[in-house]
């Protein structure tokens, strides 16, 4: 089944979340308060080693697992979209300690008023796609 | 066992992220998380209110079968491969949660007045983790990405869009924690 080793990397993923605390709701609270710096070498480590897995891939034209040259998509220029939407973001962010992974993250694990904040956020996508045209990006 | 059920180190969990995102890549894909809601979205039949949601979400299963591994992954790591000396803070990082009435986590992942069953009982806290929820859905569709597709895989890719959206998560995280908190809790 195609699909299965997308399930594993998930699983990968879902575990390695959970088991840093990072999806925690005190974790991202105390990073805030810039009193642990657990989170800080989490993201720092993350970063690290993706920037050099991604040289090591651009340098030696590395093909992907269907022998096609791997492209990562540049991200659009703008200013007006990254400043305000990274701030509304941030906002949420720090309110319930929890990014879009670890809101599927935690229902999975069980922490069922967390599908609260899964409606707030389908709610919150679909704001933006009715206004998308009329935002400044 | 216990390197299995106790925190894993930062240095590890980091490692392990950079290379859930890399895999994706060598998948052909690329590292996105809140790209899903956009996708639940369409499957709901936001499609018939915005251009923005009629795009072929078929060709977005894949995300979504990574969404349900991380359930599985959630599910299995808290109830496998968990001890009660998980989740611990600096004790100042306690004694201010007290004081705005959030119990210590004393290994527990989540305050239970927020995420547990309690929370269901609590009109406000309700409201909280709607408005929170909300935030984050516009927020990361605005700005075109979350953590993983900004502050992992777009900072890893030196792309200096994603730099400001990271600050910006920051602007926002501190104003929430330093300003507003004090409102709301």
């Amino acid at each position: 089944m195609k699909f299965l080793k997308f399930i594993f990397v998930g699983f990968i993923f879902g575990i390695v979340l959970t088991k840093s605390e990072a999806v925690s709701w005190y974790r991202i609270y105390e990073m805030f308060r810039f009193e642990s710096f657990h989170m800080f070498g989490i993201i720092a480590v993350a970063i690290l080693t993706g920037l050099i897995g991604i040289q090591i891939i651009k340098r030696n034209n590395i093909k992907d697992s269907k022998g096609e040259p791997i492209v990562i998509p540049d991200k659009e220029k703008g200013n007006y979209r990254y400043w305000i939407g990274g701030v509304f973001f941030g906002l949420g962010w720090a309110l319930v300690g929890a990014c879009p992974g670890p809101i599927f993250i935690l229902i999975g694990a069980g922490f069922f008023p967390v599908i609260f904040i899964l409606i707030g956020a389908l709610i919150g996508t679909f704001i933006y796609g009715l206004l998308k045209d009329k935002l400044p990006h | 066992m216990d390197l299995i059920n106790q925190t894993w180190t930062w240095y590890f969990s980091g490692f392990m992220i950079g290379l859930v995102m890399l895999l994706l890549i060598y998948f052909g894909k690329t590292f996105g998380m809140s790209s899903n809601l956009r996708t639940l979205c369409t499957i709901g039949g936001a499609g018939k209110f915005a251009e923005f949601f009629r795009f072929d979400w078929k060709a977005q299963r894949w995300n979504l079968a990574v969404v349900l591994g991380t359930m599985i992954g959630g599910f299995v790591a808290v109830h496998y491969m968990s001890d009660p000396s998980n989740v611990n803070l600096n004790p100042k990082t306690i004694e201010q949660l007290t004081v705005m009435g959030f119990d210590a986590p004393e290994g527990k992942l989540a305050p239970d007045v927020m995420f547990g069953n309690e929370a269901f009982q609590s009109p406000k806290m309700i409201v909280i983790l709607l408005i929170g929820g909300l935030l984050i859905g516009f927020g990361s569709r605005y700005a075109g990405g979350c953590t993983s597709g900004h502050a992992i895989q777009g900072m890893s890719n030196l792309q200096l869009p994603s730099l400001k959206a990271v600050i910006g998560f920051f602007v926002g995280g501190l104003i929430m924690v330093y300003l507003l908190y004090p409102l709301i809790f």
